[in-house]
């Protein structure tokens, strides 16, 4: 068996993999759709794409890029008729309508016919219904990014607790600056907020719970996490105005040093660097503690898919391999690539300051588990309401039991 | 003597019917387009709208029928009421584009030096994108480095943040959609003070009119044709505001400035959209608003027809 060879030997397994028979004669034409339009992830998807029809002379590979924000509602047209054969989307329920739909193949085979080595953590978020129907390329770590030169300046330390962080934030006022930089006019930022401070506050078991609407939203436990969020919005914690801004045009609050902290993923990294702070001036942490709950951590995850109306299925899983595989993966998520996280347990992480951290805190101190993100574990419908209460509830915090009503009644008619 | 002429010769029947078929033929690509873009797809609308469907997958297998229950929805959702009323909203205050756009033109009807680079300067932003609109606006609005604000703090107001403050911002956006839309009723204006009699205008002088008084009883009823224009462009403009809306707030702040056509987007085709369904009842809703109106404009212009040919 290749498969029991691990990270030295990957590479080479893989390679054989692709070399053994049943994938060497490999022709027609393979079409791609991706959304990986910024520029670097466009790059590693263009190289990706040259690299396997390198690898296969016969095979025709056609890429196309969509941009990625556009791509968000084109997925439903690009599926529908003459579907390429392999498509980006992201992990977890964001996959469920097209599932439901039969849009994207079921490679549960490959999972179990070991064609994946290496990816049995990552599995989980590919499942609905016990059937596997994707494969993930990158993920990446959600936490705390915050100044650290203004840190040390005002004499901070790292946060361990929720006691700890208020009082941090407290000197940070003082001294005349916002805590938390955050721009939710798209609205998902504050969904980041309400993730964390509900897995901290109730433990990510509940927060699951919610996500699958076995909880109502007007549950005292539910309360007690916008109490938590209250205190910190009663403190004048957030920048004003946040609800006008984009998340790129609240970046710059923190470059001025006007707010010292962002609740944001890893993504965020490059614009703050391409801003002119250096690694000494930005630093991470986790999320601190506030209940006696195990840590659960947002890190969402991108994938690829098969369509289920596919013409070349033979490539599209060949393709699937090869983006899973250990070294492609340790190729595509570097310094040199897309800076995150590889999913495949036999890659090394790369030698930069975040992502070691977020792969360190990620495998060992989110023993409560892994969540993708509030739009992509919640169903799409009870995440744009959701969200939108979540916003208004950062602006009129009196609300709360008109937005919690509001959001119970949503669940009761979403999830039947 | 040619065949045409011919009585005892039978004429084709393309020739015999060449009256009738010529005007349809000339009619028939029009109407086939007019058909399967707008036609059909109203009465698609409604059809849809009785189903709860995800728009993937066909809708005979993946829809489900629920009769009239999108409709019982709408009627107790808050989001579609706060829409319907912001489509008020627009439709009322958009109307400010007329008088506007005719004070505008009633001003540079003039021959003066350059009067030309004048009236293509106010009638530039109507030939800019909505988009460029809406990012100028928003940039003017900043909460922070905002012209808006920069100029009330001069008269020692402000700051405010139109766009963040949910009983401003539809205010806000509208405002922006009235600088172009004033820009198109001036130049609907400045055609028809070319066409105003000045013979008209001449005896009304004699008889001692001026002032509001020329402009209300002789001018006005002279550019009844425009003013009819400017209606119809500014109600149909009013209710089809959408890229302002997506580009300047997205609908938020949590949902205060959608307008129907903008909840219908987010319903059935956004990213977090899959109700086809009740998108397509908030859709027929529009069409039955919008109907109000084509339905007076139609009648309005049979009516003008019919007098013109007494």
């Amino acid at each position: 068996m290749l498969r029991k060879f691990t990270s030295a030997a990957a590479a080479l397994a893989m390679t054989t993999a692709l070399a053994a028979p049943a994938h060497a004669d490999l022709e027609g034409t393979l079409r791609i759709m991706s959304d990986m339009s910024n520029p670097a992830p466009r790059a590693i998807m263009e190289g990706l794409a040259a690299d396997f029809g390198a690898m296969h002379p016969d095979l025709t590979v056609e890429l196309e890029i969509v941009d990625r924000e556009a791509w968000k509602s084109q997925i439903r047209n690009a599926l529908s008729a003459n579907p390429p054969d392999v498509v980006n989307w992201y992990a977890a329920n964001r996959m469920l309508p097209y599932v439901e739909s039969g849009l994207f193949m079921d490679i549960s085979d490959m999972y179990s016919g070991g064609d994946l080595p290496g990816l049995d953590a990552v599995k989980g978020a590919m499942t609905i219904d016990g059937k596997q129907w994707g494969v993930p390329y990158s993920y990446y770590q959600w936490g705390i990014y915050y100044r650290e030169d203004i840190f040390k300046e005002l004499g901070l330390a790292e946060p361990a607790t929720f006691e700890e962080e208020m009082a941090n934030c407290q000197k940070i006022l003082d001294a005349g600056k916002k805590c938390y930089s955050i721009g939710s006019k798209f609205l998902w930022t504050a969904g980041g907020w309400f993730d964390y401070l509900n897995m901290r506050t109730n433990g990510f078991d509940f927060h699951m719970e919610l996500a699958q609407g076995k909880v109502a939203w007007t549950d005292d436990r539910v309360r007690e996490t916008f109490a938590n969020w209250r205190k910190l919005i009663d403190m004048g914690a957030f920048i004003d105005d946040h609800q006008t801004y984009s998340w790129q045009e609240a970046l710059p609050f923190v470059v001025n040093g006007e707010a010292t902290a962002y609740l944001i993923g890893n993504f965020a990294v490059p614009h703050l660097r391409e801003a002119g702070l250096t690694d000494d001036q930005i630093d991470f942490y986790q999320f601190p503690k506030i209940a006696d709950v195990p840590m659960g951590e947002d890190a969402p995850t991108d994938t690829f898919h098969i369509a289920s109306g596919a013409s070349n299925v033979d490539a599209a899983k060949a393709f699937l391999q090869f983006v899973t595989s250990a070294d492609v993966q340790s190729k595509i998520n570097g310094p040199d690539g897309l800076g995150q996280l590889p999913i495949n347990a036999n890659s090394s992480v790369a030698d930069d300051e975040f992502i070691q951290q977020g792969f360190e805190m990620l495998s060992q101190n989110a023993t409560g588990g892994i969540a993708q993100f509030f739009d992509r574990d919640f169903p799409a419908e009870m995440a744009s309401i959701g969200m939108e209460g979540l916003q208004e509830f950062m602006v009129f915090p009196d609300n709360l039991d008109d937005i919690l009503g509001r959001m119970e009644q949503a669940r009761q008619r979403i999830y039947k | 003597m040619t065949a045409a002429t011919d009585p005892t010769i039978p004429r084709s029947w393309m020739q015999r019917n060449r009256m009738t078929i010529t005007p349809l033929l000339f009619l028939a690509p029009g109407v086939l387009f007019f058909a399967v873009y707008v036609i059909i797809p109203i009465f698609q609308s409604f059809y849809i709208s009785t189903f709860e469907w995800n728009g993937l997958g066909e809708l005979s297998e993946q829809g489900e029928y629920v009769g009239f229950r999108n409709y019982q929805e709408l009627m107790t959702d808050r989001a579609f009421e706060i829409s319907l009323w912001n489509n008020v909203k627009w439709l009322a205050l958009y109307l400010l584009a007329i008088p506007a756009g005719l004070f505008i033109a009633l001003f540079l009807n003039q021959t003066i030096m350059g009067i030309r680079i004048y009236k293509s300067l106010f009638f530039f932003p109507f030939v800019i994108s909505q988009v460029v609109v809406g990012l100028v606006f928003s940039w003017f609005y900043l909460p922070r480095e905002g012209l808006l604000n920069l100029v009330l703090g001069v008269f020692g107001a402000g700051p405010v943040n139109i766009l963040g403050d949910p009983t401003l911002a539809t205010y806000g956006i509208i405002a922006a959609g009235l600088w172009p839309q004033t820009a198109y009723c001036m130049i609907l204006y400045l055609t028809g003070l070319n066409a105003v009699d000045p013979e008209q205008v001449e005896a009304a002088r004699l008889d001692g009119a001026k002032g509001w008084k020329m402009l209300w009883y002789v001018i006005i009823p002279q550019l009844k044709p425009a003013t009819f224009i400017a209606f119809v462009v500014t109600i149909i403009g009013a209710l089809r505001s959408f890229d302002l809306i997506s580009i300047m707030t997205n609908g938020g702040p949590f949902g205060s400035t959608r307008v129907l056509s903008f909840y219908m987007f987010e319903k059935a085709l956004s990213e977090y959209g899959f109700r086809m369904g009740y998108g397509s009842a908030i859709a027929v809703v529009l069409f039955l608003i919008m109907l109000v109106f084509i339905g007076y404009f139609l009648w309005s212009m049979y009516r003008d027809e019919k007098g013109a040919r007494r």
